[in-house]
């Protein structure tokens, strides 16, 4: 199960599951500034867990500590059962959100050089290096210098660096940006993919749609601290569900059933679903003479979880991708 | 250590693999290559400073032995013309007063290379003897002016001084081995500016390209640091390899030894305190500390820095800093057993071109063992420093760090 501070959640299925990652009250101050503010984790093995947040919100060094390239000033952290991330380096794969190669390098080179960095030996990542490349229609690539290929390609290269000694847990910086849509529709599937044989995935992103698409669970960040870290069913339940209602009749006693909150987009109604349910609605509706056209329950989405959670002004900044103020 | 972690030297090693293959396939090897050119140009303008030193330090003295009264008298007439000539007089200081039929063997002191002797005066002041080097018998004009003048206060006939010849005195070893020590200094700081230099570069293009990130996630930040710098030295030990080779076959062309001007005229430079082969072997050693001191200082540097223009205006005063240390253990290289030069041994960064010098011009072998502990615990001291630096400083993200300015205007504006 994951869950922040104070959360409870009803994932069972991973309730039993032992934790990849584990962190309590860590906190990272920058020359005085305080970056990361007491996060708590509890990440279940073979779960891909997102961390949400926007751009300055403590994604990235909250990572960098989990990975040990950067201490925490105070709080505890495990990874894979190990106190010093560095321990365990062998067994994870990191995709920094800035991603690097040396341009001389040729493709299936690189990809054996960050193997080798965890400890494969370089012949055999070589090897694997060519096979990867081939199984992602990257064959024609391999003997390629980094600085012949596109971005994409790259960043594809990369991604294949930080698999190629099969480890235990992945963990990706913003792995969305900059890639077109159909090679985040490739790495979709490849987390997909590693969490299916697996490997424990977590990926930051100020994209709600990759989290809501992808992850069991999200951690929302938000200037430095979690205010919820849970399922993503978790965080869409805490808001109520949106009724869409479109009547025939624009006025009538039929306005009384609607809450005070309800607001007319265009056609439609829109307002949280009553507590007491959608019967009395209905019937309020009809005897009120609305003339109903249409009526939808929805759920509430990622986003306006984000938006309860982390309050309007992150998910402005998560929306335009800037930093939070 | 757990079995999930790549050992420290297995790290350091798959970091100086990749960096050593991709520098010597590199133009900058070519242009490391091409130091040696650099060497011959520097140390010929250099030369001024290091003639100055040998000639101040080195200044070769004549040793007197004769009957207690002509010493006395030779020494006066010295100091006298001394006044009006200046310099032009040589040294002179009292070796032996002799008794009376007492024989005086100068050719064995100069033999034994003691001091700074470069010639020793026996006989009388009406008949001199000047035992000395082939290139010290010069002194036979300004010997018979002296003993003239000894003879009586306005002489009219000067003695004629007979001279015999030594193969080697003191003063032509000290000055000789000075000359060794210099080349060697101006050598090693040369190649250890520029290989140091290489390694910044190298530091900063692995940060332009994002790459010090998944290095820093993968293997322990120390790791990093020694592959990176024990991969430059292995390039710069290639690098001297092919030099040798090169110079070693030029050496077997006639006519060789007058490029130049004699510049690389290496039968010139006299044998070392320590003899050629550990000498060489100790200035590989000194070499590899004084790069590693100064390497791991400008690797540290180089994780200060986020920009190349950082990078020059961070590494400049420790470059000026290291041509002062350099001149500094030059200086201190005459100044044999005094303070200066144990002050130069004793300051890690200025210890390996004080201790060069001293192997070329001492005998003595503890000393070096001595240092190269004390300057390898120097080293790993700045690797480790500059590694924590690195992790401290360059591994961070978020909200950059308001300046003093912003501060103090904060605190300014702080309600009472």
């Amino acid at each position: 199960m994951t869950q922040g501070p104070g959360e409870k959640t009803g994932d069972s299925k991973s309730a039993a599951r032992p934790l990849a990652i584990e962190a309590r009250g860590l906190i990272k101050r920058f020359d005085g500034t305080l970056a990361v503010d007491g996060v708590d984790l509890a990440i279940p093995e073979g779960a891909i867990y997102g961390v949400l947040g926007p751009n300055g919100a403590g994604k990235t060094t909250t990572l960098r500590m989990l990975l040990g390239i950067i201490d925490p000033d105070e709080g505890e952290r495990r990874v894979l059962g190990q106190s010093n991330p560095q321990d365990v380096a062998r067994a994870i794969g990191y995709l920094p959100e800035e991603r690097g190669l040396y341009p001389s390098m040729k493709a299936y080179d690189a990809i054996a050089f960050m193997g080798a960095l965890r400890g494969l030996p370089l012949a055999e990542g070589r090897r694997r290096g060519r096979e990867l490349l081939e199984e992602n229609g990257l064959g024609h690539a391999a003997d390629r210098q980094i600085r012949q290929l596109s971005k994409g390609m790259a960043q594809q290269v990369q991604l294949l660096g930080t698999l190629v000694h099969g480890p235990r847990l992945v963990i990706l910086d913003e792995p969305f940006s900059g890639l077109d849509a159909i090679n985040q529709g490739k790495l979709e599937a490849v987390i997909r993919r590693l969490a299916d044989e697996g490997t424990t995935v977590i990926f930051s992103t100020h994209v709600i749609a990759h989290a809501e698409r992808l992850c069991d669970s999200v951690a929302i960040i938000a200037g430095g601290k979690v205010p919820y870290a849970g399922s993503v069913d978790a965080a869409r339940d805490r808001i109520p569900a949106q009724v869409r209602l479109e009547t025939r009749h624009p006025d009538g006693p039929w306005r009384a059933a609607l809450p005070p909150d309800a607001r007319l987009e265009g056609r439609f109604w829109t307002f949280p679903l009553p507590v007491t349910g959608v019967e009395p609605l209905l019937r309020a509706l009809i005897e009120g003479d609305a003339g109903i056209l249409s009526l939808s329950i929805e759920r509430a989405g990622l986003h306006d979880a984000f938006v309860a959670i982390a309050g309007e002004a992150a998910a402005r900044a998560l929306q335009a991708g800037e930093p939070q103020e | 250590m757990s079995a999930d972690r790549l050992p420290l030297l297995k790290a350091a090693w798959v970091i100086a693999r990749r960096d050593f293959m991709a520098i010597l396939l590199s133009r900058a090897f070519i242009f490391f290559l091409l130091g040696p050119l650099f060497p011959l140009t520097v140390g010929a303008i250099a030369g001024g400073i290091g003639q100055r030193v040998e000639s101040t330090v080195a200044a070769p003295q004549i040793g007197v032995a004769m009957a207690g009264a002509d010493i006395d008298r030779m020494l006066a007439a010295r100091a006298a013309l001394a006044q009006q000539l200046g310099p032009a007089i040589p040294e002179m200081v009292e070796l032996k007063r002799l008794a009376p039929g007492e024989t005086f063997d100068a050719a064995a002191v100069l033999e034994r290379r003691e001091g700074n002797l470069g010639g020793v005066l026996t006989g009388t002041p009406s008949a001199p003897v000047l035992t000395a080097t082939a290139e010290r018998q010069w002194w036979a004009g300004s010997i018979a002016l002296i003993a003239g003048n000894a003879d009586g206060d306005a002489p009219t006939v000067f003695p004629e001084v007979s001279t015999r010849i030594v193969a080697a005195s003191g003063a032509s070893d000290t000055r000789g081995r000075m000359r060794t020590a210099q080349v060697g200094q101006i050598m090693l700081f040369l190649l250890t500016m520029l290989l140091a230099g290489m390694v910044l570069s190298n530091l900063v293009e692995e940060k332009a390209n994002k790459i010090i990130e998944i290095l820093a996630a993968a293997v322990p930040m120390d790791a990093v640091f020694l592959g990176k710098l024990f991969a430059m030295l292995a390039v710069s030990l290639v690098g001297i390899s092919v030099w040798a080779a090169v110079i070693g076959g030029a050496m077997g062309l006639q006519g060789f030894e007058h490029l130049f001007g004699g510049a690389i005229s290496l039968s010139a430079l006299p044998t070392p305190g320590v003899g050629w082969p550990l000498f060489l072997l100790l200035a590989i050693a000194y070499f590899a500390m004084g790069y590693l001191l100064l390497g791991s200082v400008f690797l540290a540097i180089g994780s200060l820095a986020t920009t190349v223009r950082e990078v020059q205006t961070l590494s400049m005063p420790v470059t000026m800093l290291q041509v002062f240390l350099f001149l500094f253990a030059t200086l201190a290289a005459s100044d044999r057993g005094g303070w200066l030069e144990w002050a130069a041994i004793t300051f890690p960064f200025s210890s390996p071109y004080a201790m060069l010098a001293r192997a070329a011009q001492d005998e003595a072998l503890w000393p070096h063992l001595a240092a190269l502990a004390w300057q390898l615990m120097w080293v790993a001291l700045s690797i480790r420093l500059g590694a924590a630096l690195f992790r401290k400083r360059v591994m961070k993200s978020g909200p950059r760090t308001r300046k003093a300015g912003s501060w103090l205007r904060a605190k300014v504006a702080e309600p009472k």
